[in-house]
This record gives structure tokens, sequence and C-alpha cells, in this order.
């Protein structure tokens, strides 16, 4: 009984550092600072006591059932914490490093205009950190890779007042969220597989796992896949590699934390957790090792030409975690464990001292310079280095390969609904959704065979008005609506798939609802203080005059996008216990559409509150700085 | 042709181009200079509203900044009146005060620069920066890389556009994907013209273009352009030219424009609605420019004033007291830094016995010096001078040592995997030692490492030496005297000499400080000016060298000595040079004065503490001390000293005068004799030198404080090292010139006040030998007071001439226990006297 509550103490305790630090004075540094260095600090002492009576006790992994969320009679949401070796490195691992950096910031912030808000965000990020790492559930984890992403959105931006940290957390968000897309469809599979919430320490029942697979070998390969594009996205392993160096936007020791030690290395974190699953995939076992494989190489060469420290040092690391792909898929799950901390320490260090490079290096030069020879020899070998060379000084294209057919579809798609205007909008929307609505309860009416086709189409109006906010230049309320609406048509699209109680919609739609509101009357009230500075086309900085609207707008943006704060988070995985097996677009459009929306309100609040202000009576900074 | 050639001369617009381009050369030469050194032919406020017109640069403080400052008092309202009177009249006085103090302004700055350029996307909807600054950025510090990448440019000996066509057409895929740039590109006779012909049309607006071009990314172009000039600020040198890569970025914006206008598309200028301005163009009258100018004058004049009133005082104290040396107990030569106003201070308090002179911290030893085991020999005087000697180390030890985790393996795929496996484990204990216990590592910078003590210095030239690339090595007796001549005299110490005189050099040390060459000293060209202390020193010793300074009325007797030292200001540490050259008596001296000079440090380091937080004051000196000594070594600490963060004065006349006057470290202090120079002849070499280096100084601090993202480089934590030549934000930022924020927090930016002690006409009369130096006063980006010391008056500098001052304050008070202030406040404080 007792290790349940050391088991939630590492959650409740960032917790609880975290709410603190919400209500010190951002002048009081010392306070910041402390509140973050014993949080931090007793955390590891009560992660390494515990783990050496675990260990001391024979090391047996443990699962604890903590809280249920949700519970009737056809679905439980629980909280559910999972304990064995894999969770005991990632603790002490990441507790360790962050109470270095917890110190280490103390100093360095000092005088720093965003000192509470760095603190503040660094303690949210360990929190989100140990829910994930302690996850027992899918649905756990969710929670806790869903704050990872936001932690990683307000670090990169930490300095919002210039463009690129801004542009880069927005694009960064991006690709993790669109990597949630494989974690919520094998969520969605694993339901129909069990029927149930499974836990990890289930997989952990090789007859279970393997019975199950037997008869459903196609879904077992199609959620290691998504599984698999999840982990890719989170450690940017190949294609998505290139968002980790335009990461390292934020303070030295936040970058050296996140996209240096624990952040980077969570796709090693999920393949490991979910090993007994596809371990007997041999495509699967393949499939992840020529990922790490390709990655491992590819990243190696970009990391050698590379001519700034710390895009060098995450090239360097993207390649090192290559390797752990492929010691995973050979199974050397502890191996990789232990590359995983020596790179994690490895990289935190090289990257805390990466300012000293350049009197280092001087130095090394000024006295063991040796003039480079220089060649003028044009045979085959050096033709094809010099393509190399150039191929990956390009980054093997993959940042452009990202952006132009990744993002840019979407907003190709966005453009095909361009009829729909802010003057039209309830005069197209409401009579569609009601028309819906009447089709939902005259089901009686429509032919049999269109109804099974209904579910999927409602949900692409929803992914269509979900493209359309992404791609939506003008107007913010058009864009905050069309993804207000779209949760809607989710509901609507879902609802034909059989009974679905009126109480279940309303937990759906709670957050989505309230968080529509108050982000309306944000909108408002900013249109109304900036009437020249509203649109989307550009980023206009009113987080500088509008702190607490800001503030609002983001919190109502959670809301929106089914953030583990409102009970909208449990109605989204309820929602997807009622997508059949066999609806797989339904299930894909639903995906995408939460995904995209959260993208899209990110947008909508970076554009509107970060980047340089757009007022210039006092100096801002250059947009290339 | 013709026409074009009158409107657009290539050679004269890429001139203009480059004098307005940040100056700062690469990191490791980082020297401070006038920000806005483009300006400085016009008068202050004017090329302040200028600069800020054109540049969209805030210039000053920000009006609440100023109300605020009244408001708390460090504005005083007599000073105010009294300006508004001088400039505007007694009738107006009302008018503008009101105007200073209440009136509201359109303060939002704009700017002429990027107007013109901005039309590609707003007409043609193509984001030039966001296409074209990564690649540019990229392959330009790809190209001038130093040292970080593993993988180095295949680059050509011929230059920079040479090695691009050579790795475009060898390349599978190259850089440009528009097959008529690929082409433009291999054309060797493809120039700026016909590029500026294609992306803008019309000649008239290509000066306009490419201002704009390059100064949507200062860093990088002001970088080239440095480069183009100073090969040698890289010790691995590139072949690069400005033009070069000024054509390198147009080919990038036609490639972008190609890939997203398709290949037909028009020029530029066929395009505009409506004309751009001239940029270079004249600027109207701004009434919120003069109220800027009143503000910043106010401020300035009330901390003048008072520091006039007080030297005033002390000036009379000095006549009270009537203090003289026969001989002093010894004698100490400092930096005129402004780092060494408290040493010098807590060294006379400790040490009533001793005298202090300040200079230029090179010892006027124009030198290079070439360690031992270095492939490359380093300039140690100030920046403008060009050194005709080499001095060479010998019998020195390995001062470098190797820290693996910089190594090349780490970044490697089996190296990485071994490395990371086994000294990642090592990363994870020294990670916290240095958080927990910072120390010593191979990492940080340690100004004692610029020579080794226990060395040998070619001080002495050789008869029939060969000369060393073109220097020669070492000094002959003659061009010894030379020098030591004109560093005595110029500080007015030519008789009097005590046993002992040291001569105290400074440097500093740091860790994770990519700024670390702007924290030694300055007049050394950003290094430690131990090896200037020492050869001066040597010389001062030379027998056949006190002959020949003793037919130039300058006679040392024959017990002086002189002992080379080095002050580390961030520790506040001190090493002496030849100790065992010392005689019986002087040794004994020296060790006895061990103490004193322990004790100093001490102090002064208390006194610094004041300034950083998370110190506790307090304490016994000693122990702070040591506290003070581990921020040079705290891997988290960005600010191990605030360097010239203050700085404000700068006082050229005898220590006896202004010695009891206490300035809290906010004044460079130049000695100087003004009944050894009646024409001025040493004046002018003291103020040829304050003017840039002071003057400099200041005005980096002034500008990097008003405007830190535009004129500064905004904060130093996340910075990114490039190519080990500079920093920037980020992956895809551009470079950042200027001073980081940590370094200006505290600074206040008010421009040097130079207080000469000579008579006023000798003083004009220097000032105008030499035009450069005179620009600096006549346009007041330098202030200047001179007291005549025969009727004890003030005259202030003004639009050529001296005009009489008087001084507004109350007399300072006197401070009798410095400590207490010293543990209590941790704010610039006011003027006081001391009694020393």
């Amino acid at each position: 009984m007792e290790t349940k509550y050391f088991i939630a103490s590492f959650v409740l305790v960032p917790l609880f550092g975290f709410l603190t630090s919400l209500f010190i004075s951002a002048k009081n540094e010392v306070t910041l600072s402390k509140i973050s260095f014993y949080t931090v600090g007793i955390q590891l002492l009560l992660a390494l006591g515990f783990s050496v009576k675990w260990l001391w006790d024979g090391g047996e992994s443990f699962n604890i059932k903590e809280v249920s969320i949700y519970d009737s009679e056809e679905y439980r949401f629980l909280i559910d914490f999972y304990f064995d070796k894999i969770t005991v490195v990632y603790l002490i691992v990441g507790a360790f490093v962050s109470f270095l950096i917890t110190r280490y910031s103390a100093y360095y912030l000092h005088m720093e205009a965003g000192y509470k808000r760095f603190f503040n965000t660094i303690l949210f990020f360990f929190l989100a950190y140990n829910f994930t790492v302690l996850a027992g559930n899918f649905e756990t984890l969710f929670i806790g890779w869903e704050m990872l992403g936001i932690s990683s959105f307000l670090l990169i931006a930490f300095y919002r007042e210039r463009y690129l940290p801004v542009r880069n957390a927005v694009k960064v968000f991006s690709i993790y969220r669109i990597g949630d897309v494989g974690i919520l469809l094998a969520m969605w599979a694993m339901h129909h597989l069990w029927h149930d919430n499974i836990t990890f320490s289930r997989l952990y029942d090789y007859d279970l796992v393997h019975e199950q697979l037997q008869g459903h070998s196609g879904i077992g390969i199609f959620i290691s896949l998504c599984l698999l594009g999840a982990a890719a996205a989170k450690s940017a392993q190949l294609p998505f590699s290139s968002w980790l160096p335009r990461a390292m936007e934020g303070p030295t020791p936040s970058s050296a934390i996140f996209y240096g030690s624990l952040s980077v290395h969570f796709g090693v974190f999920l393949l490991l957790r979910t090993h007994p699953f596809w371990e007997h995939q041999l495509v699967v076992r393949i499939l992840i090792g020529l990922l790490g494989l390709s990655t491992a190489i590819i990243a190696f060469l970009i990391a050698r030409v590379q001519s700034t420290i710390k895009t060098q040092i995450a090239y360097a690391s993207i390649s090192q975690i290559g390797i752990m792909f492929i010691e995973v898929a050979l199974g050397f799950e502890t191996l990789a464990l232990f590359h995983f901390a020596g790179n994690a320490f490895l990289r935190t260090y090289q990257l805390l001292v990466s300012p000293s490079v350049v009197s280092y290096m001087i130095r090394d030069q000024f006295y063991h310079f040796e003039p480079e020879e220089l060649s003028y020899k044009d045979t085959l070998f050096r033709r094809l280095q010099r393509s190399f060379y150039l191929l990956s000084l390009k980054e093997w294209n993959l940042d452009r390969f990202l952006s132009k057919y990744l993002f840019r579809s979407f907003k190709v798609l966005g453009k095909k609904v361009d009829f729909i205007t802010p003057k039209n909008f309830f005069k197209v929307m409401i009579p569609a959704y009601l028309l819906g609505l009447a089709a939902y309860w005259n089901q009686s009416w429509i032919p049999f065979w269109l109804l099974g086709y209904l579910p999927e189409f409602f949900s692409f109006i929803g992914l269509m008005l979900v493209f359309k906010s992404f791609s939506e230049r003008k107007h913010p309320w058009l864009a905050w609506t069309l993804v207000w609406m779209s949760h809607f048509w989710v509901v609507l699209a879902v609802s034909f798939n059989e009974k679905f109680a009126f109480s279940h919609t309303l937990l759906y739609l709670s957050g989505v609802v309230i968080g529509g509101i108050i982000g309306i009357i944000a909108l408002k009230r900013l249109k109304k203080l900036e009437p020249d500075w509203y649109n989307l086309n550009t980023y206009y900085g009113h987080v500088y005059e509008h702190p607490a609207l800001a503030n609002i707008f983001l919190i109502a943006a959670l809301c929106m996008m089914g953030f583990p704060i409102t009970a909208t988070f449990v109605g989204e995985d309820l929602i997807y216990s009622h997508i059949h097996s066999t609806q797989f677009f339904l299930a894909n459009f639903i995906s995408l559409g939460y995904v995209l929306s959260g993208i899209s309100l990110m947008r909508i609040y970076a554009r509107l509150f970060l980047g340089p202000h757009c007022k210039t009576y006092h100096s801002t900074p250059l947009g290339s700085s | 042709m013709l026409v074009e050639k009158m409107v657009f001369s290539e050679h004269e617009v890429l001139h203009q181009l480059k004098h307005y381009l940040p100056a700062q050369a690469p990191l490791k030469d980082f020297i401070h200079h006038n920000t806005l050194h483009a300006f400085q032919h016009l008068p202050f406020h004017e090329a302040l509203q200028q600069a800020s017109e054109l540049f969209g640069y805030q210039v000053y403080l920000s009006l609440p900044d100023y109300r605020e400052r009244y408001t708390q008092g460090k504005i005083r309202p007599e000073m105010i009146a009294r300006l508004i009177r001088e400039k505007k009249g007694q009738v107006l006085l009302e008018e503008w005060t009101l105007k200073l103090l209440k009136k509201e302004y359109d303060t939002t700055l704009s700017s002429r620069i990027g107007a013109l350029r901005a039309s590609w996307k707003e007409l043609a909807h193509v984001n030039l920066n966001k296409d074209v600054h990564p690649v540019l950025f990229r392959v330009s510090s790809a190209y001038l890389d130093q040292g970080i990448a593993l993988w180095k440019f295949p680059r050509l000996e011929s230059g920079f556009l040479a090695s691009l066509v050579r790795l475009e057409s060898k390349a599978v895929r190259g850089v440009f994907r528009s097959s008529r740039v690929k082409k433009l590109l291999a054309d060797p006779d493809t120039n700026l013209t016909q590029l500026l012909k294609i992306i803008v049309g019309d000649p008239q607006y290509y000066k306009n273009y490419l201002f704009d071009m390059c100064f949507s990314h200062p860093g990088w172009s002001g970088m080239i352009s440095i480069l183009e000039d100073q090969p040698d600020s890289l010790l691995d040198k590139r072949n690069i030219q400005f033009r070069e890569f000024l054509i390198f970025e147009l080919l990038l914006e036609i490639d972008s424009l190609d890939r997203h206008l398709g290949d037909d598309w028009k020029p530029l200028s066929e395009s505009l609605s409506e004309v751009p301005p001239p940029l270079l163009g004249p600027i109207e009258y701004a009434e919120v420019f003069e109220v800027y100018a009143l503000w910043q004058e106010a401020l300035e004049w009330t901390y003048y004033d008072e520091v006039l009133a007080g030297f005033q005082k002390a000036i009379s104290w000095h006549k009270q007291k009537g203090e003289k040396f026969e001989r002093a107990d010894f004698q100490a030569l400092f930096c005129i830094d402004d780092r060494s106003c408290s040493t010098r201070r807590n060294l006379e308090a400790l040490a009533p016995g001793c005298q202090t002179f300040g200079t230029a911290g090179h010892f006027n030893v124009a030198i290079y010096f070439q360690p031992e085991h270095g492939k490359f020999s380093t300039k140690v005087c100030p920046a403008p001078v060009t050194p005709k000697y080499l001095i060479k180390e010998t019998e020195a030890g390995i001062r470098h040592k190797k820290d693996a985790h910089f190594h090349r393996h780490s970044h490697g795929l089996v190296g990485g995997w071994i490395v990371s496996q086994t000294l990642g484990f090592w990363s994870a204990i020294k990670m916290a030692v240095g958080i927990f216990r910072p120390s010593e590592s191979p990492a940080m910078v340690s100004s004692f490492k610029h020579m080794d003590r226990s060395g040998k210095l070619s001080v002495r030239h050789v008869a029939g030496e060969m000369n060393e690339k073109g220097l020669q090595v070492g000094f002959t007796p003659e061009e010894m005297a030379d020098q030591m001549e004109g560093l005595l005299k110029s500080i007015g110490l030519i008789a009097n000499f005590a046993p002992l005189v040291y001569i105290v050099g400074h440097g500093a040390s740091s860790i994770n400080n990519t700024h670390y060459a702007g924290y030694d000293c300055g007049a050394c060209s950003g290094r430690a000016g131990s090896v200037n202390s020492r050869v001066a020193a040597y010389m001062l010793n030379q027998k056949d060298v006190r002959e020949i300074l003793g037919t130039r009325g300058i006679n040392i007797p024959e017990d002086t000595q002189f002992l080379g030292a080095l002050h580390d200001t961030t520790r506040d540490e001190i090493e002496f040079y030849d100790v065992e050259s010392l005689s019986g008596s002087n040794s004994s001296l020296y060790v006895e004065n061990m103490l004193i000079w322990e004790e100093t440090l001490d102090k002064n380091a208390k006194e610094r503490s004041r300034r950083f937080l998370l110190h506790d004051s307090k304490d016994e000196a000693a122990r702070v001390h040591e506290e003070v000594k581990l921020r040079a070594l705290s891997l988290f600490e960005p600010r191990p000293e605030w360097n010239h963060a203050t700085n404000t004065l700068c006082l050229i006349g005898r220590r006896e005068v202004n010695k009891h006057l206490f300035l809290d470290r906010r004044a460079f202090l130049n000695s100087y004799d003004y009944r050894l120079d009646p024409d001025g002849h040493w004046l002018l070499g003291i103020l040829k030198a304050v003017a840039p280096v002071c003057g400099g100084i200041n005005l980096e601090y002034y500008f990097s404080r008003v405007d830190n993202y535009r004129l500064g480089a905004g904060s130093k934590l996340p910075h990114n090292v490039v190519g080990l030549i500079g920093v920037a934000n980020g992956m895809d930022g551009d470079l950042r010139p200027g001073l980081p924020m940590q370094m200006i927090n505290i600074h206040e930016p008010l421009r040097l006040l130079v207080i000469v002690e000579q008579q006023p006409e000798v003083v004009l009369k220097t000032l105008k030998a030499d035009t450069t130096t005179y620009e600096w006063f006549k346009n007041g980006w330098v202030n200047l007071v001179v007291t005549d010391p025969e009727t004890d008056r003030m005259y202030r500098f003004m639009d050529g001439e001296f005009e009489p001052y008087s001084v507004q304050s109350d007399e300072p008070g006197v401070l009798d226990k410095l400590d207490d202030l010293i543990e209590t406040e941790s704010e610039s404080l006011p003027v006081y006297l001391i009694n020393v």
C-alpha cells in the first residue's frame, strides 16, 4: 500500500512545486529558484531511495492503479502507473539532470526578464516528464505526452519577442503533434484488440499479446507502425530530424535539458515501453532497426558539416539515438538504457559548456594549427564527396521536405474550403449542422447503405474545417470558431455509431465549449483593443501590452485542444472507444483533426500574442536575429 | 551603360555600405568601439536622430525612463532649467519644461531601411529573408568556420565564389535550383550591376536595395566586410571579399524569385507604385528628438556636475594638505582602465606611503608577442597601432590542457557510441562538480596563462638577429629608452622614484564566456597586459637604458627597481614577474608588501561584490573574496565580473589632486603632470588614446544599453557559437555584434566626461593638432571639462571653444566608512570625498 503513495509522490511533488511556483512574485528570484531546486532535489532523493529499496526487494516490475477518473460499465479511464527498470533509469536520470539544471539556471538566468516564466515552465516540464515515465497505460502516458509538447513550445518560445524562436516553437510543436497521431491511433486500435484499457504490464503477458496478434497480425503491425511514427517524431528520427537543431532557441540550460538529454529520448522510451508488444513481429523490428540505422548515418553526416556548436551537438545526438533504436530493435534493452543515460549526460554537459568552445578551440588552434591541404583533384570519389558535403549542408533537404509535403498540403486542403468566410460562416455552418442533426434523429429515413458512410463523411467535414482553420490568414475569430465547430462534427459523426449517451457528449464538449467561449471573448477583447493589429498574417507580439489576456487565451486554447485540464481529455478517449475497429478512416480523420486543431490553435496564439511587438515605441529585435 | 555608371558606382556604394556596417572583428579579437562610428562626423544628437530614423534604432533611454529618473532625483530640475535656458532661451523655459515632463509624444521608431526590399513581400508575396538567410548564413559560416565542423568546406585558395562555383559544378545537386542562376554563377563575368539589373531594374535604386539587403542581416554583412579588411583576425585565413558575398546573396535571391514566380518576372522597380525616399537623404526636425537630447544632457550633467563639485573640493583639500612625497615607500603603475579605479584607491588607503599612476595598459610597449609552442603571434598594444617589434617567449611550460568533451570523436558514429557510454557518465560527475564546486578546468580562460611567468622573453635585440615576419625581435637600448621616456614623461614620473616600482597590467578570467576578449585589457588589443608590464619593467631595469634616460632628464636612482605584475580583475589575484632579480632590500620590501596587496585585493573584491547578487557582502573581506574568485570558474555565471559597466569619467591629471574623490569605479584614470608639458605634447598622446579607447568603450556600452536588441547582442543565454567567429541566436539567426545584455544590465548610459588638468588654451591647441581626435570632442561624442591648475577655474568645451563652468550641485559628503556603504548599497553611489 505504501508503495502506492510513494509512486504517487513522484507526480505529486513536481505538481506541488509547479503550482506553488505560479504564486510567487516574478521579482522574487531567490524563492522561485529555491522552490525548483528543492522540488527536484526531494524528487531525486525519493527516487534514489525508492529505487534502492526496490532493487533490494528483488526489482520486480509492478503496476499500480492510482485513480479512476471515469468509471462506467462499458468504459473506464484510469490513471495507471508502472514501475520497472526502464522507469528507474528514466526517473533517476531525469531527476539528476533536472536537479543540476535548476541549480545552474538559478544563477544563469539572474536578471533575465522571464525568470519566473522559465522556472514555471521547467517545473511543468518536470511534472510532464515524470508523468510520462511512470505511466502505466496509454491514457496516462498521453497526458504526460501532451504536457511535454506544451512545455516544449513554451521553452522554445521563451524569447517570445523575437521572430525565429516563435516560428520554431510552432514548428516543433507541430511535429510533436503530428507524432501524436500515432499514439492516438495506437490507443484506438488497442482498445479494439482487447476491449479494455490495456496496461503496459499486461503487454508482458506473452499469451495475452500473442493470442490476440495471431488473429490480427495486420492490426498488430498497424499499431507498431503508429508507435514507431510517434517515437520517430519525438526522438527526431527520419524524416523528422530537422526540428531538433531548430529547437535550440531557449536559454542554453533549457536546451540542454530538453533537447540535449531528456525530451529527445522519449522516442526510445516509447519503444522500450511497448517492446513486449512488437518484439515478436520481425517486420517491425527490422523496420525499427532500419530507421535507426538510416537516421544514425544521415544525422552523422549532417553533424560533421555543422559549423555551429549547438546544431552539431543536436545532430550528433540524433545519430546516437538512431543507434539506440537499433539496440532496441535487436532486443538489447539494457544496453539501450545505458546508452540513453550516457548520451543524456554527455549532451547536457556539452551544451552547457558550449560557449567555452570559442576560447578552447581558438587556443587549441593557436598552439596546434596545421594548415589544411586544399585538394584540387577532381576524381569521381572527390565529386561524390562534395555532393555528400553539400547534401549534408542542406540537411538532406529534411526541413524542406516536411514543410513542403506536410504543412503545405494541409494549407492547400484548407484553401479548398475558402468559400467559408466570417460573413457566411453561420449561414453555411448552422444549416449544415442542423441537417446533420436531422439526419441523426431520423436515421430510419436514410438508406442503410448511406448510413454507413455518414460518420466518415461528417468527421471529414470536421477535418476540412480544421484544415481551413490552419490555413486561415485573416480572421482569428474564424480560425478559432472553425476548430470549435469541428469538435461538434466529430461528436455528430461518432453519434451515428451507436447510442452515445448524452453525458458522454457533455463530457467531450465540456472543455471545448468553455474554452471556446473564453477564447471568443478574449479575441473580441483583443480586437477591440488592437483593431489595427488583428489578423493571422504575421506575428503581432501583443503579449507585450496584454500579458493577462495572452494567458487567458492560452488556457482557453488548451481547453479547446483537449489538453488534460478539462474533461474533454477523457471525452476524447471515450470517443475513440466508440469508433469501430473497421472504421479506419473515421479514426484517421478524427485523429488528424484532433492533432491539427491543436496546431492551429497554437498558431493563432503565436501569431497574435508572440513575436516582435507590432508597436515600435520601444526597441524591438530585427527579424533575422 | 553610361547612365548606369552615373547613378550607381559599385566601388563607391560598397565603400559607403561597408562604412555603415557593424565593425566588430571575430570574437577572439573583440575590441570596444563606437557602435555608430559611421555617424561620427556629425554632432552627437544629430547623428543619433539620423541613425534612429535611418535604421530604426532606439538611441536614447525612453521618455518614461527619463521621467522616472527625474522623480527619483537622478536628474535635477535645476539642471533641466539651465539647459533649456542655454539652448532655448529664458522665454521658452516654462514651455519646454512642460514638454520634457508632461507632453505625450509619438515615440514610434520608424526606419527607412528595408522599405524598398520589403516590396517583394508586399507586391509579389515572396519572403526573401525566409528563403535566403538560412542558406546564406549556413554556407558563409561553413566557409569561414575556424574549427567547429569536422568536415570542412571544400574550398579553393582563389576565394569564396570560386569555391562555390566548383562545388556547384561538380556536385550532383547544388545550392541553387534555378538553371539561370547556375549559369550566372558559372559565368566569371557576372557582376553586381548585372544582378541588380535583374532584381531591381532601375539603377537609381541599386544603392538603396543593397543597403536594405545588407541591413536585413547586419551581423553577417559586417563580419564579411571586416574579414575583407582584416584577414589576419582569423588564424586559419579565408579569402573572402565583400563583393563576392553580395553576389552570392543576390544569386540566392534570384534563385528564390525564380522558384516562386517562374522564369518570367519583372524587376522590382517596374512594379513599384511609389518612389521610395532616398535612404541617406536629409532628416527633418523632430521635436521629440530635441526633448530626448535635453533629457540626456540633463541626466549627464546632473552627474557630471556632482563630480565637478567634488573635484573642486578635492582640489582645495589637496592644496590644504599640500602632501608631497619626498620618496614614496613604493610606487605602482596601473592601467587607465576603470576597473583599476578602486584597486588604486584601496591600495592607497592601506599603504598611505605609496604613490600610484595610471596610463594605457600596454605601458608604451607596442609589440607582437609569440608565446612558446604557439604557431602565431598576438598583437598586444592598442588596436590602431601597428607594432614593429616581436617579443618571443622561451623556456615556457605547456599551458594548454585538453578536455575530452570537446573532442571530435563524440560527434562520430562509433566514436560517439563509445564516448557516450563511457565519457558520458564522467560528464555527469563533471557536471555535478562543476555546478556545486566550481574549479579550474581546461575550458576556462585564465589571464595568467597568457604568458608563463617562469619563461624568458626576448626583450633585448641581439645584434645580427634576423627579422621575423617583418618584425624586429626585441628592442635596442636606444629604442627601449624611447619607449620608456614616453611612458614616464606622459604620466609625470621623472623624479622621486621609490625603491620599488610596480608595473601592473591586467587581464580577466572566465568560463563559458564567448566575449572573453572584451574583458581583457583594451590597450593590449583584448589580451592580458602581463607581457607588456614585464617588458616595461625589464627595460627600465637596464643600466644602459637608464643611462640614456638620464641624458633626457629622467634620473632613476640605482637602488630603484621595477617589477612587472598582472592583476586578474575577475578573481582579484595578482602575479609578479622576475621577482628573483630584486635586490636584497627590495626583496624584503616586496615580501612586506605582499600582505598589503593581498588585503587590497580582498577589499577590492568585497567592494565589487556589492554589485553581485547572491553574495553576502557583509562577510569578512577575505571570505567574500573567495566567493568572488569562484565566479570566474563557474559555468553558470554569465557575469564573471561587470567589466566596464557604469563607466562615465576619464580623469587626466595628477593623482594627488583626485585621490580624495570616491568615484565608485566609474572613472578611467590617467596620470598627467601639466607642469612637465607646457606645449601639450604628452597630452596629445594621451588624448589620442583616450578618445578611441575610453570613448569607444563608453559608447559601445551606451548603445548596447539603450538598444540591446539592435545595437547590442541581446541576451547571451541562448547564444550559439558560429564558426568560432561570432554568436547567433539558435540555428538560423544572424550574427550578433555588440555587447550582450548580461554586460550592460547595470550600465547607466552616460557619455564619457574627460576632465583634464591643464590650461584651456593648451588643451585647445593640442586637440586641434589631430583632426580625428578633435572630431570626438567637437561633435560631442565625448564631453570635456578642463580645470586650470593655476586658477582652479573650470571650463566646459562647447561647440569648439572653452567657456567657464560654474558648479551647481552642493558639496559632496565626506565618507568616513566606505565599508558600511558597500555592505548595504547595491545601486550606483554618489560622489564622495574620502580621507585617504
